[in-house]
């Protein structure tokens, strides 16, 4: 990396630029609970452009699905506070009144989740979870919207297609069970597509189908996607920028390149060595030391400090500023700003 | 039998009836290990990989006889297990001890660590002071300071460090073979490694030989030094992890290898290599199970089932697939002499 670091993000928006799809500035998710104050998520900012794949990578309790939800205002309102701006689309979300929302939810923002069978109606089939999303956006007649749930179902790849649209959802595979909520979440053509670890839950070789299948789809459909995921090896496969996740905060973000091959903040460092890879075998695994911070007592520094092979005094004083090498890569730690 | 082989198992075979209807008749069968054979030296790691419902977890759950088997034998350091003149099942399990993947439902949560620790030694006869000792000793073993940690209770501690206990308990009794079941696949990557170099240690530092069974192709190849491949109840491959790994013989772990992600972004994978999910273990396929799902699958395939042969050029390393079987009828099998 040639360039010298820069203290600030480069100037966003220069004249001419186009609106990025996604603007998030210093997103915040508090959850208030006998505990204290949860901070789940601390002031995220990131842009995403059209067809674009964000991964948010991070390990449990990193705050990487929080801010799926909060970007779709899906946390619930009395427990969770949210403050900063998210705008999809040119539409402020945190501004939106309830029939708005709804309007954008499905329509250009659509979300898949770890768990394909909880995102179905158990009584309903499939084919009409389907046609009722597709009429509530669209005007559409029923033999319409029942073609086009046909097609969409061809084009995740379901066998035998036209008998599964009138299979209800406990009748299908852990895989196909996914396939079908990726269709769900694709019936209104959304721009930007959220996705929540949707493979975590299956065995590796329906893995594999079902991330090339999305990142076939997102190529195709010109569709954004931002993918959470705490897998190193799920992240390479889908990604064309990372950003990494540590307890409410990016501490790393780059082109997926830059960041498998020189990554630059202690904890991604150590997030890739603690990464079993069979080339491993015979060494001793670089693990990282202690525990997960606690998001109910963040120490007042980079909460990577009490876990860092290269803590020194000023870490622990105030978290450490945003160091940008250019439009794309970041990097939360101090040593990046003194080089 | 030879001396270093520490655990023989010949012709495992386990089906679990499903019932239904009325009257609770059994309508289907889940055949969920189905003669199953294998030997684990002293001193070596065996890797079992496999997806969920190739029956890896049933396999160990016979193995400490949590469930009893339908047919098969077991022998340990010699002695057959659970017939008269060999070995009791109380003394097996001794020797032999097992670490689930979920590490709280694994703990009683009203028991002190310690206690929970101490419970097993004082079953087998120990004073319960010198078992609550012991605990101590094996605590600081696993990396928890026996100070802090003895009276906890599990939901005072994270995952790992509870990880971490289920590992003391299984070594307290000074067991010679360790059954780790997905040990580390419910925790972070960070601590996963940590968990990992602690069972390398204790492997070496007391002599243990170890199961390892995982669905995660990286750690399993990190583990072992043998690995056996499951598929539907049955195993299709076995032997030396480098063997196994640089040269997968059988076509459903060429796939399963194929599927790893590449961790490279410039070598990302193109096309799958099998398409569809695991077929469901009620009623598999006849003959080779994994003939409906195999790119190279023949008539002899659906007919009859493979045996878990070595091949001439394979040695240590045993497949189960007519392409590799002389005279099997299939195109791809080798010419009989």
């Amino acid at each position: 990396m040639s360039d010298p670091p820069m203290p600030h993000r480069p100037a966003a928006a220069s004249a001419g630029a186009v609106q990025p799809l996604v603007l998030c500035e210093g997103l915040e998710v508090r959850f208030v609970g006998r505990e204290g104050i949860i901070h789940a998520v601390n002031s995220i900012s990131f842009t995403l452009a059209a067809g674009e794949v964000l991964c948010i990578l991070g390990e449990s309790g990193s705050g990487k699905s929080v801010t799926l939800r909060a970007m779709m205002r899906l946390l619930p309102t009395h427990i969770a506070s949210i403050t900063g701006m998210v705008s999809i689309a040119g539409k402020n979300v945190m501004a939106l009144d309830r029939r708005a929302l709804e309007d954008l939810r499905g329509a250009e923002v659509a979300m898949i989740f770890q768990e394909p069978t909880s995102a179905f109606d158990p009584v309903f089939t499939i084919g009409a979870q389907i046609i009722e999303t597709l009429k509530r956006h669209d005007a559409i007649s029923d033999r319409g919207a029942r073609a086009r749930a046909l097609e969409l179902l061809e084009m995740v790849q379901i066998p035998s297609p036209a008998r599964r649209l009138d299979n209800y959802p406990h009748e299908l595979s852990g895989g196909m069970a996914q396939r079908a909520m990726i269709a769900l979440a694709l019936a209104c053509r959304p721009r930007l597509l959220l996705a929540d670890e949707p493979t975590t839950a299956l065995d590796a070789t329906v893995q594999i189908q079902i991330l090339q299948l999305l990142r076939r789809l997102q190529h195709d459909l010109r569709m954004a996607m931002l993918f959470v995921t705490h897998d190193v090896g799920v992240a390479v496969e889908v990604s064309d920028r990372i950003a990494v996740m540590y307890a409410g905060r990016f501490v790393e973000t780059g082109h997926v390149r830059n960041i498998i091959h020189h990554p630059q903040h202690p904890y991604t460092r150590g997030l890739l060595a603690s990464t079993v890879q069979g080339a491993m075998r015979g060494r001793r695994l670089e693990a990282i030391p202690g525990s997960p911070a606690n998001l109910a007592a963040l120490p007042p520094g980079c909460a990577f400090a009490p876990r860092c092979p290269y803590v020194e005094p000023a870490c622990t004083a105030a978290p450490p500023p945003e160091v940008w090498y250019d439009d794309t890569r970041m990097v939360r730690c101090i040593r990046a700003a003194a080089r | 039998m030879t001396a270093d082989v520490l655990l023989d198992v010949r012709n495992l075979k386990r089906y679990f009836p499903v019932r239904g209807g009325l009257l609770q008749r059994k309508v289907a069968t889940v055949q969920a290990v189905d003669d199953v054979s294998f030997s684990v030296r002293r001193g070596e790691t065996l890797g079992i990989v496999g997806e969920s419902g190739c029956g890896k977890s049933t396999t160990a759950r016979l193995l400490i006889q949590l469930l009893a088997a339908d047919a098969g034998t077991i022998t340990f350091a010699g002695q057959s297990v659970g017939t008269s003149g060999g070995m009791d099942v109380r003394e097996l399990r001794r020797q032999v001890q097992m670490v689930f993947q979920d590490s709280y439902a694994s703990l009683n949560p009203r028991c002190t660590i310690e206690d929970t620790i101490a419970y097993g030694p004082s079953v087998h006869g120990v004073g319960w002071e010198a078992a609550r000792h012991r605990a101590r000793d094996i605590l600081s073993r696993v990396g928890l300071d026996p100070a802090w940690f003895a009276k906890r209770y599990p939901h005072e501690l994270s995952g790992g460090q509870r990880q971490r206990v289920n590992i003391a308990r299984a070594l307290v009794l000074e067991p010679k073979l360790v059954v780790l079941d997905e040990p580390v696949s419910a925790l972070d990557k960070s601590i996963q490694a940590q968990v990992l170099n602690l069972l390398v240690d204790l492997k070496r530092n007391l002599a243990l030989t170890y199961i390892f069974i995982s669905h995660d192709l990286n750690v399993v190849q990190y583990m072992s030094d043998r690995v056996l491949v499951m598929y539907l109840g049955k195993v299709v491959e076995v032997g030396p992890v480098g063997s196994i790994y640089s040269t997968p013989r059988h076509p459903y772990t060429r796939a399963l290898l194929a599927a790893m992600p590449s961790m490279d972004p410039d070598h990302r994978g193109e096309q799958a290599a099998l398409t569809g999910d695991p077929p469901n273990p009620i009623n598999p396929p006849p003959g080779c199970r994994f003939h409906t799902r195999c790119a190279y699958a023949e008539a002899c395939c659906g007919a009859s089932e493979p045996p878990l042969a070595a091949d001439a050029a394979a040695g240590d390393h045993r497949t189960s697939c007519h392409m590799l079987l002389p005279g099997s009828g299939h195109t791809a099998a080798p010419i009989v002499a």
